[in-house]
């Protein structure tokens, strides 16, 4: 049994091991750290339990052995009231006391809620599309696809929805995912504590080009991300009804850009199916536009 | 009018060679392997014995043989996921491209759970229970063999689109509206659709079966609180397969609407609403996820009793908690999407309510553990998966509590750390079960044991391979690293998925070592065989008859006295000295053959290819051959035969002396 024993030893240390390589084990906004700690707190409880009944089963199944001659045999030993009374016993409690931690935890993590911070939340309204993301700043009036821009220290509050399939809004380091859905609009209170980039992807299957839906998030000093908004306003092209038609159709996107000024409106047309769902691929067998074929730009 | 529907020559893809030669070669094993059958003058044999046949033994072993050939296909799916992601590395492709690699990850889950798990749950469910309850057969054999071969009619649909189409690329459960004909144009959402319509079609029927079978046949004297554990987990299961699987059929059935005829339950448009899809397949699959552990429970309880020469601890605690799991499995559904952005009280409801469920899981543990003390364990192969199984499932129950918290789900959802999870309960949990089962029931099907060397070697590649692929996507998952990615641009992941490839290796060599024990044995059956038809010291009433048992089961049918029905019959025997008295043998009636089941699933066969390529007078064709099967059967005349009392007699006879000789032999008499 050392290769079970190896491998628990693997469980217990890889939470520990991975802790600076990024991903979920190392947040940088409080809302990944709380939920990296409910993650380790729930783990610490439950290995309270599950390493002492590993224990058990290996320790019992050697002592009893049927060559060992030292262990009783008791062939008829089935029944015990106080055994009972412990087996139900120790499970149950240790699940009331992680029920507690659930539901505390599911309330001051909901992702509706906002964040507690002095600042006012920057607004973000993300639309996921086949195959990137479209992220638009109403307050601002610019939009940028794959890039998202948010000022360190500020909570950001998202509005999600989705021009056409079900996708999953992720950025592990900074915590909480949710779903962007056609028709719907979801939401979220995300922060990043420091300047940093981030890596962010769709954690939902979306179809051929889900491989490449990845964007970056960059969080900036609260002065800098005034001054990429007024970057992005100087130049690129208008987000309107008919841009937008253009954007949602089936593509894989390498590199960021911004819009530098966006339609009043357009996301809750989006979302209310003012503007209907984006067109799937079309009836075909071979339903691969060839603008997707991956990188085969290079 | 076209006759063939959407069906011509670009639906055979003779441009993409993998799966064209992976078709070929298994087309052209099952044409060899058929044509040798001709030669050999075996099908009119096979026809009688085995596709005909009403005997739940036979249709026990057929459910396992076609679970064994599609965990083999399903494992193929599985090496090129693995392969191809630990090449798909720093900018490289890989070698399938993502319409290819889609499909392979949709058909892998659902080869692996329909076509995998539940025929061989079933089939061991098929081929013991009656056994233990001390009957001939169960409650409908017809409509027992219907369902085994419309699931095999399932399966093969799946298999067709290989060569003939595509299969779905959506992943293995369809969500809308990915899978909605505007998303899906394709046939592969329709290929998934109608092979799990008629496969779950006997799935259904088979769980009535069943529990008709355990609720209403029972040997005299066979009380419910005299079952033995493996009885109520399928009786759960079973009861579980009844309630759960309409809700399968029905969702897909309204998914079906929406892409043949311009329904709107789950679209984006006219009101439709896919996350209702997501709510009500849930619904179905989390109580499917206990179906198939289920029974497991009732294997490895069978199995930690005999090895340890003991009764199991604590009987009427593991009944409770496999009926309090039975019907707990129903109010955790939506823990498979906390990221949906529902309300905290609901989420929170859920997460309470699936962590509920490992109390039952661990009183199970428990009980098992407890059983071991005071015994004489015995580390034959079954065991050995039976104590692997509580290892590995116990940390795969640990991460799937973590999972169970929102908060912490709100960062592993859909990760590689779900993979890690699911496949630690599915394979340690359900995978374990099938093959300890096998193992410790293959002597009571075939009248010897299998090879012991070949079986450990079997045991500890799985598990060390099973350890070595999955804790590395744990690891993964703890990083960020989401499912179903058919290129990997984060470098961080790269060295997870590079170990898990490595296990995959591991886990093949244990395949192999599985295929190599079973022919090894085939070869040794004259030095393994069982004669008593109690091999492994048994408790339970399948092992006080041959091995292979009769027909008929049980030339009598024994009295019960007490839990552990055939230890008592044993002990008794012990303590006198000798064998019960000989009974006065009768002749018995049993249900005659049936082609009813292969005639019913050669039309929906033909009905499930029609209606995914729109060749509606082929449809009808179909259609109008099954029914008209079924009413041919409804009007029957006869349908028993008699077995002579002298045939019966003749069995026990031979039985008792080996029975005898064996005594006489462990008592150093000479026989």
């Amino acid at each position: 049994m050392t290769v079970g024993g190896g491998a628990k030893l693997l469980a217990i240390l890889a939470p520990v091991a991975l802790a600076g390589c990024g991903g979920v084990m190392d947040p940088q906004g409080p809302v990944g750290a709380a939920e990296r700690t409910i993650l380790l707190n729930s783990l610490a409880i439950m290995l309270a339990i599950v390493i002492p009944t590993i224990i058990a089963l290996l320790g019992f199944a050697w002592w009893f052995r049927a060559g060992n001659k030292k262990a009783r045999y008791l062939p008829d030993w089935a029944y015990s009231g106080r055994v009972e009374l412990v087996v139900w016993s120790i499970p149950i409690l240790v699940i009331l006391f992680l029920a507690g931690v659930i539901w505390v935890g599911s309330h001051q993590l909901d992702p509706y809620r906002p964040l507690p911070a002095a600042n006012t939340p920057i607004e973000v309204q993300v639309v996921s599309l086949d195959w990137k993301w479209l992220f638009i700043y109403p307050a601002q009036g610019v939009a940028s696809v794959n890039e998202l821009v948010v000022p360190a220290g500020v909570p950001v509050h998202f509005s999600l929805t989705s021009a056409s399939v079900m996708n999953a809004f992720f950025v592990p380091q900074l915590g909480s995912m949710i779903y962007a859905m056609n028709g719907m609009v979801s939401q979220l209170h995300l922060q990043a504590d420091r300047p940093g980039t981030y890596d962010g992807l769709s954690a939902h299957y979306s179809g051929d080009g889900f491989s490449d839906m990845h964007f970056v998030t960059r969080a900036v000093p609260a002065d800098r991300f005034v001054g990429w908004v007024a970057r992005t306003r100087s130049a690129g092209p208008v987000l309107d009804a008919r841009s937008y038609a253009a954007l949602a159709r089936h593509s894989v996107e390498r590199r960021p850009f911004t819009y530098r000024a966006v339609a009043p409106g357009l996301f809750d047309a989006i979302a209310t199916q003012k503007i209907p769902p984006s067109p799937g691929p079309g009836i075909g067998r071979t339903d691969m536009p060839h603008d997707v074929s991956p990188r085969d730009v290079g | 009018m076209n006759w063939f529907g959407k069906l011509d020559w670009s639906a055979v893809p003779l441009d993409q060679p993998i799966p064209l030669m992976a078709s070929s070669v298994t087309g052209g094993g099952i044409v060899a392997v058929l044509f040798y059958a001709w030669r050999r003058g075996w099908w009119p044999y096979l026809w009688r014995e085995w596709i005909t046949s009403v005997d739940h033994k036979r249709i026990g072993v057929m459910y396992i043989l076609l679970a064994l050939v599609m965990l083999l296909r399903g494992f193929a799916d599985a090496i090129m996921m693995r392969s191809q992601q630990s090449l798909a590395t720093h900018g490289a492709l890989g070698y399938l491209p993502p319409e290819h690699y889609n499909q392979i990850f949709s058909a892998h889950g659902t080869i692996m759970i329909f076509f995998g798990a539940m025929p061989f749950i079933i089939g061991l469910m098929n081929y013991i229970v009656p056994l233990q309850l001390g009957v001939r057969d169960v409650a409908f054999p017809t409509l027992n063999s219907v369902g085994f071969w419309l699931t095999a009619s399932g399966a093969l649909l799946v298999n067709i689109s290989l060569v003939v189409g595509e299969f779905a690329r959506t992943g293995w459960l369809p969500y809308p509206p990915l899978s909605e004909l505007a998303y899906s144009p394709g046939v592969g959402v329709d290929y998934y659709l109608w092979a799990l319509q008629i496969a779950g079609v006997g799935t259904l029927i088979t769980g009535i079966n069943l529990v008709t079978t355990i609720l209403k046949m029972r040997a005299p004297g066979m009380s419910y609180m005299r079952m033995s554990m493996f009885c109520w987990t399928s009786m759960a299961s079973s009861l579980l397969i009844v309630a759960a699987f309409p809700i399968l059929t029905a969702t897909l059935a309204m998914l079906t609407l929406d892409r043949y005829a311009g329904f709107h339950f789950f679209t984006n448009e006219a009101g439709g609403n896919p996350m209702m899809f997501v709510n009500l397949i849930w619904a179905w699959g989390h109580p499917e996820v206990y179906i198939l552990v289920l029974p497991a429970f009732g294997i490895f309880s069978e199995i930690f009793s005999t090895f340890s020469r003991k009764p199991l601890f604590g009987y009427r605690s593991m009944v409770m908690a496999t009926m309090f799991i039975c019907i707990v499995s129903f109010f955790v559904w939506a823990h498979h999407f906390f990221t949906m952005g529902a309300d905290a009280d609901v989420n929170g409801f859920f997460g309470i309510a699936t962590s509920i469920i490992a109390v039952g899981t661990g009183v199970k543990v428990y009980n098992w553990i407890f059983t071991m003390y005071g015994g004489r364990v015995h580390f034959q192969v079954p065991m050995l998966w039976a104590l692997g199984f509580v290892v590995t499932f116990v940390i795969g129950g640990m991460t799937g509590v973590l999972l169970a918290v929102p908060p912490a789900d709100f960062v592993l959802h859909n990760s590689m750390f779900l993979v890690a999870h699911f496949h630690n309960v599915i394979i340690g949990g359900v995978l374990f079960g099938a093959f300890a089962g096998y193992e410790y029931w293959f002597p009571k099907a075939f009248g010897f044991r299998l090879h012991e060397g070949w079986g450990k070697a079997a045991f500890w590649l799985t598990i060390t391979g099973f350890f070595v692929t999955f804790m590395p996507l744990y690891a993964a998952g703890l990083e960020g690293m989401t499912r179903r990615l058919q290129h990997i641009d984060n470098p961080a992941w790269d060295k997870w998925v590079m170990l898990a490839g490595l296990g995959t290796i591991i886990i093949a060599l244990g395949a192999v070592s599985q295929i190599v024990q079973l022919v090894v044995s085939i070869r040794m059956r004259d030095q393994l065989r069982d004669v008593t038809g109690d091999p492994w010291d048994g408790r339970s009433l399948e092992w006080v008859t041959p091995s292979p048992p009769p027909s008929f089961n049980f030339p009598v049918l024994h009295d019960v006295h007490g839990e552990e029905a055939y230890w008592s019959i044993k002990q008794a025997a012990i303590a006198q000295q000798r064998l019960p008295d000989e009974p006065d043998y009768e002749s018995i009636e049993m249900p005659r053959n049936s082609s009813t089941g292969f005639v019913t699933a050669f039309f929906t066969s033909f009905m499930g290819f029609a209606l995914i390529w729109h060749i509606w007078w082929m449809v009808a064709l179909g259609f109008v051959g099954a029914y008209a099967t079924f009413a041919v059967f409804a009007w029957r005349d006869h349908d028993k035969y008699e077995v002579p009392a002298e045939e019966v007699a003749r069995v026990d006879r031979a039985r008792r002396a080996a029975r005898n000789a064996e005594w006489l032999a462990a008592q150093g008499k000479p026989a």
